[in-house]
C-alpha cells in the first residue's frame, strides 16, 4: 500500500496538469482541454483528500493518533484540498473554467511546497499543547477561509486583468467571465471567508484560553490575523456602506491575500508561540 | 441631508463625525497597520537589550510612542474608543430607518423597481384571466412567503402578488456590531477586575498563596490547591506527551473536588481559573552535606535543611543553607538544581557557596578548608499553576457567539421581496416574476426562476 507521501506526490502532479489544461483550455478556446482541466482537477482532489486520510490512519498505525493537522507539511496538504473543492463547487455553479487557472495554481503550490525535500513531512505525535479539539475546530476554519481568499485573489486578479484589456469582449480576454459576474464572485468568497477566518479566529481563541489562559495576547500570529480580518472588514463596510465595486474591491481582495500569506508564512520569521505552525 | 448651518452645535457636528462610514474605512485600516508594528517589534522585553539593538536616539523615539508596549499605549487605547464610537454612532443612526423598515406600519411596494429588476420573468397563459389565477396563486406564494398583500392597479384590471421573507435578517449586522461592543466590554471588565499568577505546589502539599504576574506581589485565594500527584510523560523519542497534576480543592479542612489537571484543560473554582503551566523538582525536607577536608581528605556528613545553620567541624565557622533554585545559571551556563549558601567564619566576612546537584566537586573552585558538597536530596515534583481569574470571558464568548451567527446572517441570509404581476391581454393573461434583495443577487434571480417555474405548473393545471 503506497505511503500517503507518495499520494501527495502523483496530487500535486495531477494539480500541475489541471493547470496546463485549464490554461490550454483558456488560450486555445477549445472544450476539450477545459473537459481534461475539471477532470484532473477532481482526480487530484480526490488524491488529495485519500492523502489526507491515508496519513489520518498512518498516525494511528503510529501509535500517535491525531488528525494531521499540525504542523506545515499538513497544514499545506489540507489548504490546497480546501481551495479544491470550493474552487470545483464554483465551477459546478456558474460553469466558468478561467477561475480554475488560478485555483490550480493555488493548490499546486502549495502542496509542491509540502513536497519540496527540506520540509519536514515526518509524523510527530502532538506536545501537550497541540492536544486539543479547539485547535481542530480552529485550523480547519482558517484553512477554509483562507483557501475562500486565495480563490477570491485569483478571481479579483482575473477582474483587474479584464478591466485593463484593450480588447476586454474578444480573445483571450473575452473567455473571461463579465466583471459583473467576476465582481458578485469576489464579493461571494470574501464574506464566506470572512464568516469561516472569524470562526478561525474565535475558535483560536477559546483554544488559547484553555491552554494558555488567556483568549488574545498579541502573539504576532494572532495579530497578522486580526490585520487581515480588519482588511476584509474594511472591503464588506467600503462595499455594503460606500457602494465600492469593481477594480477598488479586487485590488482590496488581493491586498487581504497578502496579509493571509504572511499570516501564514511570513509571522514564521517572526518570534511568538505559534512556531510550530 | 439636512442643510448645514453656521449655528450647528458642537454635539451634532461630533455626531456628524462619528456617523461617517468614511471615518470607519479610516480608523479599520489605520488599526491594522498600526498592529503590524507589535509583530516587527518584540513587545515588553528588556530596555537594555532594545537600546543595544535599536541604538539610542531611535530608542528614544520608539519609548516616547510607547511602541515597546503599544497594544496598551494610550494612542492605540485611542483607537480603539474612536472605532467604538464611530460603531455605536453608526449603528444607531442607521437603526432607526431599518426599525422602519422591518415593523412597518404598512408595508409599501414599489411596483417600479419589480419592474426594472434585473432577472424578471415572462410569459404568456392563454385563456386564462387575473383575477383566476390570483385565487390559484395566491395561497400558493403566502405558504411560501410571509407579509403577502394584493393590490389591483387602476389599469384595467391587472393584479400584484406581493410577498417578502427575511425582514428581520436586517438585524444582522447589528448583532455583529453588538459583539465587537462585547469583546470590547469583556477585556475591559478582564482588565479591571481580573488577576494572572504562578502558584507551585509541591507533590503532597497544599498551596494557598501565589504570586501576581505583573507585579510578583503575592496573593491569597479562598481556597486550598493540594497536589496530590504530578506526573510528566514523554513519548519515545523524548517529546513530552503528558503533564498531569491529580489536584484537590480544600475548603475548611475538607476536600470539595478533585480534578486531573491537564494542559488544555483546566479547572474553574469560584471564578478562578487553573491551568498547568510548568513542572519542577523541589527539594524534600533533609539533605546531606558532605564536608571534605581539603589538607587530609577526611569526610564529614552532617543533615540539614534549609534554612538551618549547622557549625562546620573544628567549629571554626558555620553554614547555613539559604536557599535552591530549580535550574541554576553559572556565568550563562545552566547548572541544573543547585543549593545556595552561606560560610560564615568567626571572624572575616561571609563566603557565599554554591552547591550544585549534579556537580559535586564544584565547590573544589572555592579552594576552602572545607570542600562542601550535598547528596541524598530527596526531590519530589511541584506542579506549576497558572492561576486567573477573569470575570470578562463569559462575556466575550457571548461576543464570539453573537459575532458568528451575526455574520451568518448578515451574509447568507437577506430580506427579499417578490413580486407576481398578472397583467390582461387580448389572449390571456401576461405573468411576471420579479424580485429585489438587500443582496445576495444572485441568489435571487435563482429564487425568481424557482418561483415562476412552480407558478408555471399552478398555472398550466387550471
Amino acid at each position: 500500500m503506497p505511503n500517503s507521501e507518495f499520494i501527495i506526490s502523483v496530487t500535486t502532479f495531477t494539480y500541475g496538469l489541471a493547470l496546463v489544461f485549464y490554461i490550454a483550455g483558456w488560450i486555445f478556446k477549445k472544450e476539450t482541454p477545459g473537459r481534461l482541466g475539471t477532470t484532473a482537477m477532481i482526480a487530484a482532489g480526490a488524491g488529495n483528500t485519500a492523502g489526507f486520510f491515508l496519513r489520518w490512519a498512518e498516525t494511528y498505525e503510529m501509535g500517535y493518533s491525531y488528525v494531521p493537522l499540525s504542523n506545515l507539511y499538513e497544514s499545506l496538504v489540507f489548504f490546497s484540498l480546501c481551495i479544491a473543492v470550493i474552487y470545483l463547487f464554483i465551477e459546478f455553479k456558474y460553469k466558468v473554467r478561467t477561475i480554475g487557472i488560478f485555483a490550480s495554481l493555488c493548490a499546486f503550490l502549495s502542496v509542491a511546497y509540502a513536497s519540496l525535500p527540506s520540509m519536514d513531512s515526518g509524523i510527530q505525535p502532538l506536545i501537550p499543547a497541540l492536544q486539543s479539539n479547539w485547535l481542530i475546530a480552529h485550523v480547519i476554519t482558517c484553512f477554509i477561509g483562507y483557501a475562500a481568499f486565495a480563490i477570491a485573489c485569483g478571481i479579483s486578479i482575473m477582474y483587474l486583468g479584464k478591466s485593463a484589456a484593450a480588447d476586454p469582449d474578444t480573445g483571450t480576454a473575452g473567455r473571461i467571465p463579465d466583471t459583473e459576474t467576476l465582481d458578485d464572485l469576489t464579493h461571494q468568497m470574501v464574506t464566506f471567508g470572512f464568516l469561516f477566518l472569524s470562526i478561525g479566529i474565535i475558535t483560536g481563541a477559546i483554544w488559547a484560553e484553555q491552554a494558555w489562559g488567556r483568549y488574545w495576547g498579541w502573539d504576532p500570529k494572532e495579530t497578522w490575523s486580526l490585520v487581515t480580518w480588519l482588511i476584509y472588514a474594511t472591503l464588506l463596510h467600503a462595499r455594503f456602506m460606500r457602494g465600492w465595486t469593481g477594480k477598488k474591491i479586487a485590488v482590496l481582495s488581493c491586498v487581504g491575500f497578502a496579509a493571509v500569506l504572511f499570516t501564514y508564512f511570513g509571522v514564521n520569521l517572526l518570534p511568538g508561540l505559534h512556531s510550530y505552525l | 441631508m439636512k442643510t448645514r448651518n453656521n449655528d450647528e452645535s458642537a454635539a451634532d457636528r461630533i455626531w456628524r463625525f462619528f456617523a461617517s462610514v468614511r471615518l470607519s474605512v479610516v480608523l479599520l485600516l489605520t488599526l491594522a497597520a498600526t498592529s503590524i508594528i507589535g509583530t516587527l517589534i518584540p513587545q515588553n522585553a528588556d530596555p537594555a537589550a532594545y537600546e543595544r539593538k535599536f541604538g539610542q536616539p531611535l530608542y528614544t523615539i520608539f519609548e516616547a510612542l510607547n511602541l515597546f508596549d503599544m497594544y496598551r499605549s494610550w494612542w492605540f487605547r485611542l483607537l480603539l474608543c474612536l472605532l467604538i464610537a464611530n460603531l455605536v454612532v453608526c449603528s444607531v443612526r442607521r437603526l432607526k430607518s431599518t426599525w422602519k423598515t422591518i415593523f412597518p406600519k404598512k408595508p409599501t411596494y414599489q411596483t417600479e423597481r419589480f419592474r426594472k429588476s434585473s432577472g424578471r420573468i415572462q410569459w404568456q397563459v392563454e385563456k386564462a384571466q387575473p383575477g383566476d389565477l390570483k385565487q390559484t396563486l395566491e395561497p400558493y406564494i403566502r405558504s411560501r412567503l410571509g407579509n403577502v398583500s394584493v393590490k389591483n392597479p387602476e389599469s384595467q384590471g391587472g393584479v400584484l402578488i406581493f410577498g417578502e421573507k427575511g425582514r428581520w435578517t436586517r438585524l444582522g449586522v447589528y448583532a455583529v456590531h453588538f459583539s465587537v461592543l462585547l469583546l470590547m466590554t469583556g477585556a475591559l471588565i478582564g482588565s479591571i477586575f481580573g488577576y494572572e499568577g504562578q502558584m507551585n505546589v509541591p507533590e503532597g502539599e497544599a498551596r494557598k498563596q501565589f504570586s501576581l504576574t505583573n507585579t510578583n506581589q503575592s496573593k491569597e485565594l479562598d481556597f486550598e490547591v493540594r497536589c496530590d500527584e504530578f506526573e510528566v510523560s514523554h513519548y519515545p523519542s523524548g517529546r513530552p506527551k503528558d503533564y498531569r497534576s491529580d489536584i484537590a480543592i480544600v475548603e475548611n479542612g475538607e476536600v470539595v473536588r478533585q480534578h486531573e489537571l491537564r494542559v488544555n484543560d483546566p479547572l474553574t473554582h469560584r471564578g478562578v481559573t487553573m491551568y498547568q503551566s510548568t513542572y519542577g523538582k523541589t527539594p524534600g525536607e533533609k539533605l546531606t552535606v558532605v564536608l571534605t577536608e581539603s589538607a587530609t581528605g577526611d569526610k564529614h556528613e552532617k543533615t540539614i535543611s534549609i534554612g538551618e545553620t549547622i557549625e562546620m567541624p573544628g567549629g571554626k565557622s558555620e553554614l547555613t543553607i539559604e536557599d535552591y533554585s530549580d535550574s541554576f545559571a553559572f556565568r550563562g551556563h545552566n547548572i541544573g538544581p543547585a543549593f545556595l549558601a552561606r560560610l560564615v567564619p568567626e571572624s572575616g566576612r561571609a563566603t557565599p557557596v554554591l552547591l550544585p546537584v549534579e556537580h559535586p566537586s564544584f565547590d573544589r573552585m572555592r579552594r576552602g578548608d572545607y570542600e562542601i558538597s550535598v547528596k541524598d536530596v530527596d526531590f519530589r515534583y511541584y506542579t506549576g499553576l497558572q492561576i486567573k481569574q477573569d470575570p470578562g470571558v463569559p462575556v466575550v464568548y457571548a461576543g464570539f457567539l453573537i459575532m458568528i451567527i451575526g455574520c451568518y446572517i448578515t451574509f447568507f441570509m437577506s430580506h427579499r421581496k417578490m413580486c407576481v404581476e398578472l397583467q390582461p391581454e387580448d389572449t390571456g393573461t401576461r405573468i411576471s416574476v420579479a424580485g429585489i434583495s438587500t443582496r445576495n443577487r444572485m441568489g435571487t434571480k435563482s429564487a425568481v426562476k424557482k418561483l415562476s417555474r412552480k407558478i408555471e405548473n399552478l398555472t398550466s393545471k387550471t
